[in-house]
C-alpha cells in the first residue's frame, strides 16, 4: 500500500527521464556544440512558453479535461496587452488585464464545458478559432510593436546569465508540481478524472473544480502570452499557432492520458525537454528539417503504446474485447 | 454417453500471481439450461471467457458435439456455435433494433448495399420467437426501448449468429420481477429450440426456476455437477463456499434498545419521481426500503444524499432542520450513501484501494493542505484488515478485485467517514454468499455503534433478514411501513404491487 500515488506516478516519469538523459549522452559524444551553455539556454528559452502552458493543462488533464484554444490565448492576451499598452496604459496594469482576460477565456470555456455541459473538444476547438479571430481583429493583420523597454524586461532580462522565461517557467513547474502531487485541492483532480460521477457522490465539487482548472489553464496560457510577445518585443497574430498540440503532446508524453486521472507536472516537463531534445538533435546532427514534426509524432505514439503495453502486462491479460466496464 | 453439446475438460487458465482456473469441467448438454455457480473469483467469468475465446486456455480441451475445438479468437468462437448475452448491455443505442441484431452480417445485395425490406423482415422473424414481432418495430432506435426489452435485442443478437450455446451472464441484474418471469419463458423458448443456455447467476432462486443442470465451481476448481431437482439450496450453498452457512443475517436487535431518532423526513418529495415520504431511522436501526425497481427508492435515497435534492418536503438530522444541496453537503452533516452502481459511479476503478478509501475523506486524511501518504495507508491497511478485503497486492487497481471485494472497498469508504446516517443501496448486488454474510455483519456493527442505516434493496430475503424495520414504495410513494420481524414476503409483495390497497400503518 505504501505511497502508491509517488509510484504510479514515477513509473512514467524514469521512462521518459531516462530517454531525455540517454538522448543527452548520446549527443553529447555526437555533437561538440550540445553541452554548451549556449545551446541549452538555448534550448530551455524555446520551451519555456509551452512548459509554462503545460503545468496547468497538466492539472486539466489529470482532470480529465483538454484545452485546444491555449494557442489562440496566447496570441489574444498578447495583443490585448500590447495594444493596452501602447495606447498608454501602464505597463503593470496592462499586464495584469491581459493576465485577467486570459483567466477570463479560461473561464468562459470552463463555464460551457462544465455548467452548460458541452464536450470539452467542441468548446475549445470554437475558442482556437474565437480568439484567433479575435487576434486578427486586434492586430489588422499587423505586428503591434513599439513597447517600452519596462515590458521588453518582463522576457528579455536575465538573472545570472539565465532569461527571465526559464526562470518563470522553472519556478512554475517546480510549485505546480510540488501542489498537483501532495496539495488536497489538487488531489481532487485526480478523483474527477478518474470517475466524474464517483467523485461527485464522494463529495468533490466537480463543476467548480473544473472551471476552475479551465480558467487556470487560461491563466497560464495569458502569462506565457505576455512572456512571449515582451521576449520577442511585439504581439504577433500568429504567435502560438499549433501550440497547444505541441503542449498537450508533451502532457500526454509525461504521463497522462485524455480520459484523466493520471499524469504529474514534472512528467509533462520530461516531455516537454523530450521534444525539444530530439528537436535540437536533429538539428545539430544536420538532419533534415522537415523530418521534425515525424520525429514527435513517433515519440508521441511510442511512449503511448510502450505505457498500454506495460499496464496489460500488469493487468495478466490481454484483452481482445473492449472494457465493457469503461462503456457508461 | 449422453449427448453433450459442449464441453470442456480439465480447463486451466493461470495469470501471474493466480490460478484462476485448474482443470475445470464443464458438460453441457443440447438444449438444457446449465446453471454455473460459484462465489466471485470461483472462476465464473474467466470460465465463460475461454469458452468465449477471449482467453486461450493454458491447458484443457474444448469440445463441440464431440469435436475438439480450439478458437484463437472471439470471432471464431461464435463461428463455431457459442454466442454470450453480455451482463452489461453492448448494444449501438442509436441504431435500430435490425441494425443491432445483424451488426456485422446484415443482409446485402451484389453491390453490396444493405436489404432493407430483407434485415426488417428478418428481424420480425427473431422477434416472432419471444412474441413481439406486434409489439416492437425492427426499426425503432435501441435507446427507446426499456432495460428489459434492449436486454431481449441483445438475447437475438447473440441468437443471430446461429449458436449450439448461449451464455448468459446475471442477465437479470437489470430486470424488474415482471420482466424476470418473460425472460424465463424467452428462455424456456430457446432451449425448445434445442439451444443450450449457459446461465450465470448469483441469485440462487433463480437456478432452482429455471437450470435444469448445475455446475459448482470453487476457487477455480470444478467441485461437482448435479441435475438441479435432485439439490436443494443448502447443498450448493455449502458446496459454493465450503462451509455451511449457519444465519448469514445474524441477529436482529431488541427494539427497545434502539437509540434516540436520528433521522426524519417529512412529506419529502421530487417533481415527477416520489412525493409525500415520510421516514424515520433510529440511532442504531437499520430500516429497509423495499419495493419494485421504478418505485422511486433510490431517487428518494438519492434526495437524502443531496445528489438530486428534494423541492418539498422538509429533513431533521438529530432534530435539526438540515437541506442537503450536494452529496458534499450531505457528507459534511455526516450523512453517507453507497451507490447501487459500484463500477459506474461508486469506485475509482483505476486506482488502488488506498486512494478509493481515501476519496470520500481527503480532509481527514490531510495535515493542513497536503495530503498525507501515511494518514491515507494507514486508513487503507486498517480496511484491509478490518474488512478482510483481499486486495491483489500493494497498488493494485481495484479493477481487478471480485466483486465482493469491490463492495467490501466502498463499504469500508463509506464507514470510514463514521456516518451518522448512512444509506446503502442494493449494498449486495453482484456479491457472493461469503462477502454478503460479511457485509451484512458490518451493517450490524455500523448500526450497534449507533448509526442509523437506510437499505435500499431488491432482495427480498436480504429485506426480511436484516431490516429491523421496513418502508415499501410503490409508484414514488411510501406504501407502508411493517416492523421487521412481523414482515413477511406476501405482505411486502403485497404492498409493493398494491394488491393490499392502502397503507397499513
Amino acid at each position: 500500500m505504501k505511497d502508491w500515488f509517488g509510484r504510479v506516478t514515477r513509473q512514467r516519469e524514469f521512462m521518459i527521464g531516462a530517454l531525455v538523459v540517454g538522448v543527452c549522452i548520446a549527443m553529447t559524444f555526437a555533437s561538440p556544440y550540445f553541452l554548451s551553455s549556449g545551446n541549452i539556454l538555448a534550448l530551455l528559452l524555446g520551451l519555456s512558453v509551452e512548459a509554462i502552458i503545460a503545468v496547468a493543462m497538466t492539472n486539466l488533464m489529470v482532470a480529465g479535461g483538454f484545452d485546444m484554444s491555449v494557442g489562440s490565448i496566447v496570441a489574444f492576451t498578447g495583443a490585448a496587452t500590447a495594444t493596452l499598452i501602447v495606447a498608454g496604459l501602464p505597463v503593470v496594469i496592462a499586464v495584469l488585464a491581459g493576465l485577467a482576460i486570459g483567466a477570463a477565456v479560461g473561464f468562459f470555456n470552463g463555464f460551457i464545458i462544465g455548467k452548460i455541459g458541452i464536450n470539452p473538444f467542441v468548446t475549445t476547438l470554437s475558442s482556437l478559432s474565437l480568439f484567433r479571430g479575435l487576434t486578427l481583429f486586434l492586430t489588422r493583420g499587423k505586428n503591434i510593436s513599439g513597447l517600452p523597454d519596462s515590458f521588453k524586461e518582463i522576457g528579455q532580462a536575465t538573472v545570472l546569465g539565465i532569461q527571465t522565461p526559464i526562470i518563470i517557467a522553472a519556478v512554475l513547474i517546480i510549485a505546480g508540481d510540488f501542489m498537483l502531487r501532495r496539495f488536497r485541492f489538487f488531489r481532487q483532480s485526480y478523483y474527477i478524472g478518474g470517475n466524474e460521477r464517483g467523485a461527485r457522490l464522494s463529495g468533490i465539487n466537480v463543476d467548480r473544480l473544473k472551471i476552475l482548472a479551465y480558467t487556470l489553464t487560461g491563466l497560464f496560457a495569458g502569462l506565457a502570452g505576455i512572456v512571449m510577445t515582451s521576449r520577442l518585443g511585439a504581439a504577433s497574430m500568429t504567435a502560438g499557432t499549433g501550440l497547444e498540440l505541441r503542449v498537450i503532446t508533451a502532457v500526454i508524453i509525461g504521463g497522462a492520458s485524455l480520459q484523466g486521472g493520471e499524469g504529474t507536472v514534472f512528467g509533462a516537463f520530461l516531455g516537454s525537454l523530450l521534444m525539444a531534445l530530439i528537436t535540437n538533435a536533429l538539428t545539430l546532427l544536420g538532419v533534415d528539417v522537415y523530418w521534425q514534426t515525424f520525429v514527435i509524432g513517433a515519440t508521441l505514439l511510442s511512449a503511448v503504446l510502450i505505457d498500454q503495453v506495460g499496464k496489460k502486462r500488469a493487468q495478466g491479460t490481454v484483452a481482445r474485447l473492449p472494457d465493457r466496464s469503461q462503456q457508461k | 454417453m449422453p449427448d453433450y453439446i459442449l464441453e470442456a475438460r480439465g480447463i486451466t487458465k493461470t495469470f501471474p500471481g493466480v490460478k484462476a482456473l485448474d482443470g475445470v469441467d464443464l458438460r453441457v448438454r443440447r438444449g438444457e439450461t446449465h446453471a454455473v455457480v460459484g462465489e466471485n473469483g470461483a472462476g465464473k467469468s474467466t470460465l465463460m471467457m475461454v469458452l468465449t475465446g477471449v482467453y486461450r486456455p493454458d491447458a484443457g480441451q474444448i469440445l463441440i458435439g464431440g469435436k475438439p475445438v480450439s478458437f484463437h479468437s472471439h470471432e471464431a468462437a461464435v463461428r463455431q456455435g457459442v454466442a454470450i448475452v453480455y451482463q452489461e448491455l453492448s448494444l449501438v443505442p442509436s441504431l435500430s433494433i435490425a441494425e443491432n441484431i445483424f451488426t456485422n452480417h446484415q443482409p446485402v445485395n451484389s453491390l453490396g448495399f444493405v436489404r432493407r425490406s430483407e434485415l426488417l423482415d428478418r428481424t420480425r422473424e427473431y422477434l416472432a420467437l419471444f412474441d413481439l414481432d406486434t409489439v416492437l418495430d425492427p426499426a425503432a432506435l435501441v435507446r427507446s426501448l426499456s432495460p428489459a426489452n434492449q436486454q431481449v435485442v441483445e438475447i437475438l443478437k447473440a441468437i443471430s449468429t446461429d449458436p449450439a450455446v448461449l451464455i448468459m451472464d446475471e442477465p437479470t441484474s437489470s430486470l424488474t420481477e415482471v420482466e424476470i418471469v418473460r425472460l424465463f419463458e424467452n428462455i424456456r423458448r430457446l432451449t425448445a429450440r434445442g439451444i443450450a443456455c449457459l446461465y450465470i447467476s448469483h441469485h440462487l432462486s433463480e437456478i432452482f426456476e429455471i437450470a435444469d443442470t448445475v455446475t459448482i465451481l470453487r476457487d477455480g476448481r470444478f467441485v461437482c455437477d448435479a441435475a438441479v431437482k435432485d439439490v436443494d439450496e443448502d447443498f450448493l450453498v455449502s458446496n459454493m463456499v465450503g462451509r455451511t452457512i449457519a444465519d448469514i443475517y445474524g441477529a436482529r436487535p431488541d427494539p427497545a434498545s434502539l437509540g434516540p431518532m436520528r433521522f426524519e423526513a417529512r412529506g419529502l418529495g421530487r417533481a415527477g419521481v416520489f412525493a409525500g415520504a415520510d421516514l424515520r431511522a433510529r440511532s442504531g436501526e437499520i430500516v429497509g426500503l423495499a419495493g419494485l425497481v421504478g418505485a422511486g427508492r433510490t431517487e428518494l435515497g438519492r434526495a437524502i444524499f443531496g445528489a438530486e435534492p428534494a423541492d418539498t418536503g422538509t429533513m431533521l438530522l438529530d432534530g435539526r432542520s438540515i437541506a442537503p444541496r450536494s452529496p458534499r453537503d450531505a457528507i459534511g452533516l455526516g450523512i453517507g450513501y453507497l451507490t447501487e452502481d459500484r463500477k459506474t459511479q461508486g469506485l475509482f476503478l483505476d486506482f488502488p484501494l488506498s486512494a478509493n478509501i481515501a476519496a470520500n475523506r481527503l480532509k481527514r486524511l490531510s495535515l493542513g493542505p497536503l495530503v498525507s501518504d501515511a494518514l491515507v495507508d494507514g486508513a487503507a491497511n486498517a480496511a484491509v484488515r478490518e474488512y478482510r478485503i483481499a486486495s491483489g497486492g500493494q497498488g493494485k487497481a481495484v479493477r481487478n478485485l471480485s466483486g465482493g471485494n469491490q463492495q467490501k472497498v466502498l463499504i469500508a469508504a463509506w464507514i470510514g467517514i463514521e456516518p451518522r446516517l448512512l444509506i446503502v443501496d442494493e449494498p449486495t448486488r453482484g456479491v457472493d454468499v461469503g462477502a454478503r454474510s460479511e457485509i451484512y455483519a458490518f451493517l450490524r456493527s455500523l448500526a450497534a455503534r449507533g448509526t442509523a442505516i437506510i437499505m435500499i434493496s431488491s432482495d427480498l430475503s436480504e429485506i426480511l433478514g436484516l431490516s429491523d424495520r421496513i418502508y415499501v414504495m410503490k409508484s414514488g410513494r411510501i406504501a407502508g411501513e411493517i416492523a421487521g420481524a412481523d414482515a413477511t414476503e406476501e405482505s411486502v409483495i403485497a404492498l409493493a404491487t398494491g394488491a393490499a390497497g392502502g397503507a397499513s400503518q
